[in-house]
């Protein structure tokens, strides 16, 4: 095996002299989250393009929700949708939320991962607030999602299910879906913090992502639940996120400010727990 | 015997790089890092030498902002680590222990993320990214995925990464282990040319005696969380006679390790670099 010899270092890299530099205004701060979570949201497109099959091989299990139970359901009409759309309509807001889901979950395991492989523990020596690590990775799992989405509105479209054209609501839409994400991501990464080891987080993640499937309005109305089952629907964040989708996509009547307002907050609260554990992770 | 005396010349010095002033850290009951008072000048190239689970990495985690200290203190260039973690991790290069390269990113993308994170402003970037690769022999390799490269490729990625905010100090962790004898020579050689070019400070562990003999102006002889001796390598040979190694310098400090009960700290490491390997692989 050659190496080449080493090249001189580059000429800009000089070390400055003197104290270190002084603490940051609220304003640099804010600059810097920006700027640390377009980072992480370019690394995020940039693995998206390294590897692309993994965007064709998820689409395979929206695909099938929608061709195989949407279809049947469509059929035996044994669900009632709102205004009585199709059931494949109503139905596709769900699928759509279920994948960003299926996606976000895994950036709890994609963490501790990284920190077993020590990618972790040099980001954590740079200047990168905590925060902005979580809310970075928060929002290239949203990417990933939006991405991915594009997949399950081109089958829904191809299914025959009318989705709005209307682009200020696609956008409203993508938003609501970057953040359903990125709530999700936060919460997989917070119980990476307890969980600390790979082993136990694969069982947790897996122990909760379908509950939260069920439990919300993703696949029928919250009317027809049982009552206790109303109760965690109506604090599941993915049932405001659903909503939230079928009421921007397919025009069902939604209390959009509401579904916000509780993805925006649960995201914030998300952001924070996962934070707090970060160090917690990095020292194991 | 106590061989502290070396360290007071640079400790007097207001511009220190690194001062830890009774570094304690402890993994549940077991004291990893025990009162450890440690001072390193600016532009020095310092060893942490000692065995298996001395506390070496344990020590330079706290100083890496990574670990929080149960007691004790750390200033870098005169900053205080727990009061103003960011403004450390500013002037601060890590080459951790772990080969340690996002495998999912080519060489161009790791390097790119980390000047990112340093906020190299976007003219200079993509040159400085370019100049750090080539300085360490990788343009070639640049586009290709990083878990494609050899175990001595990632070392010369990470140190790529870790010298692309051109740190004030250069912190690193075993950099040259598992690499073959040529390619130590290459990181070596490379450090020696930023040294002498930027005045960077730069501390590091080794278990290769004869780098740290031929690298280090000073040496600090670790054993069970505290600092046995401190001194030039060839002072500390000296006061052990003519033709003494740093070999047996560091037999006679920590020789009580060989003996004992095997350290748990080895079987950690070994597993999470294989893990890391396998990721990388
Ligand atoms: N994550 C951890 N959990 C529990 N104990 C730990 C952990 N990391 C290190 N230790 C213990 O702390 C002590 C110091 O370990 P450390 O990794 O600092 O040693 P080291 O000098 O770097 O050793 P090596 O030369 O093998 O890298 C060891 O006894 C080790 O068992
Ligand atoms: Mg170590």
């Amino acid at each position: 095996m050659t190496y080449a010899a080493p090249g001189a270092p580059p000429a800009d890299l000089a070390s400055t002299a003197g104290p270190l530099g002084v603490a940051d205004g609220p304003l640099a701060y804010l600059a810097r989250l920006a700027s640390r979570v377009i980072a992480l949201c370019w690394v995020e497109l940039r693995k998206i393009r390294h590897d692309r099959t993994e965007l064709y091989t998820r689409a395979i299990q929206p695909a099938l929700w929608l061709i195989i139970y949407g279809e049947v359901f469509t059929h035996v009409r044994a669900i009632p949708t709102p205004k009585g759309i199709p059931y494949l309509a109503f139905l596709a807001p769900g699928i759509l939320a279920q994948s960003a889901l299926f996606i976000a979950i895994f950036y709890g395991i994609q963490i501790i991962w990284e920190r077993d492989a020590g990618v972790l523990t040099k980001l954590m020596v740079t200047p990168t607030p905590r925060a902005a690590l979580i809310t970075g990775k928060a929002f290239a799992s949203g990417v990933r999602s939006l991405i991915q989405g594009v997949a399950v509105v081109i089958i829904a479209a191809l299914l025959g299910v009318s989705l709005t054209a209307n682009p200020l609501k696609l956008l409203a839409a993508a938003i609501i879906l970057m953040l359903g994400s990125a709530f999700f991501a936060c919460l997989s990464m917070t119980i990476a913090g307890l969980a600390v080891s790979r082993d136990r987080l694969m069982g947790i993640g897996q122990a909760i992502t379908m509950p939260l499937f069920f439990s919300s309005s993703a696949l029928y109305p919250a009317s027809i639940m049982p009552g206790w089952l109303q109760v965690i629907s109506a604090v599941n964040p993915l049932t405001y996120e659903v909503e939230a989708l079928r009421g921007l996509l397919i025009g069902v009547p939604a209390t959009l400010w509401l579904d916000t307002l509780v993805l925006t907050g649960s995201t914030v609260a998300g952001i924070t727990a996962a934070s707090l554990l970060l160090n917690r992770l990095a020292s194991r | 015997m106590t061989t502290e005396s070396t360290v007071t010349t640079s400790a007097t010095t207001v511009d220190e790089a690194v001062r830890c002033t009774g570094l304690t850290y402890r993994f549940g009951a077991q004291v990893a890092v025990n009162e450890l008072d440690l001072a390193i000048g600016p532009g020095e190239m310092f060893g942490l030498l000692g065995p298996n689970g001395a506390g070496k990495t344990t020590t330079i985690r706290m100083l890496t902002t990574l670990l929080k200290p149960a007691a004790g203190s750390i200033s870098v260039f005169g900053t205080d680590v727990a009061a103003h973690p960011m403004r450390v991790r500013r002037v601060l290069g890590y080459v951790p222990q772990a080969l340690s390269a996002d495998a999912n990113l080519t060489g161009q993308e790791n390097v790119e993320l980390f000047a990112r994170l340093f906020d190299v402003p976007r003219k200079v970037r993509k040159a400085r990214v370019a100049g750090a690769l080539e300085a360490m022999g990788l343009t070639e390799a640049a586009t290709r995925l990083a878990g494609t490269y050899s175990g001595g490729m990632i070392r010369r990625l990470e140190l790529a990464q870790a010298l692309i905010n051109a740190p004030r100090l250069l912190v690193l962790d075993e950099p040259t282990v598992g690499l073959d004898p040529i390619a130590r020579g290459v990181v070596w050689e490379y450090i020696a040319r930023l040294r002498a070019s930027h005045g960077m400070t730069v501390l590091m562990t080794t278990h290769y005696m004869d780098e740290a003999d031929a690298n280090c102006d000073r040496v600090s002889l670790m054993h069970r969380g505290k600092i046995r001796a401190t001194g030039s390598p060839a002072g500390l040979k000296g006061t052990l006679g003519d033709g003494a190694t740093l070999d047996d310098v560091f037999r006679h400090y920590t020789g009580d390790a060989l003996g004992g009960t095997p350290e748990e700290g080895g079987i950690r490491d070994v597993r999470r670099a294989r893990r890391t390997a396998r990721r990388l692989g």
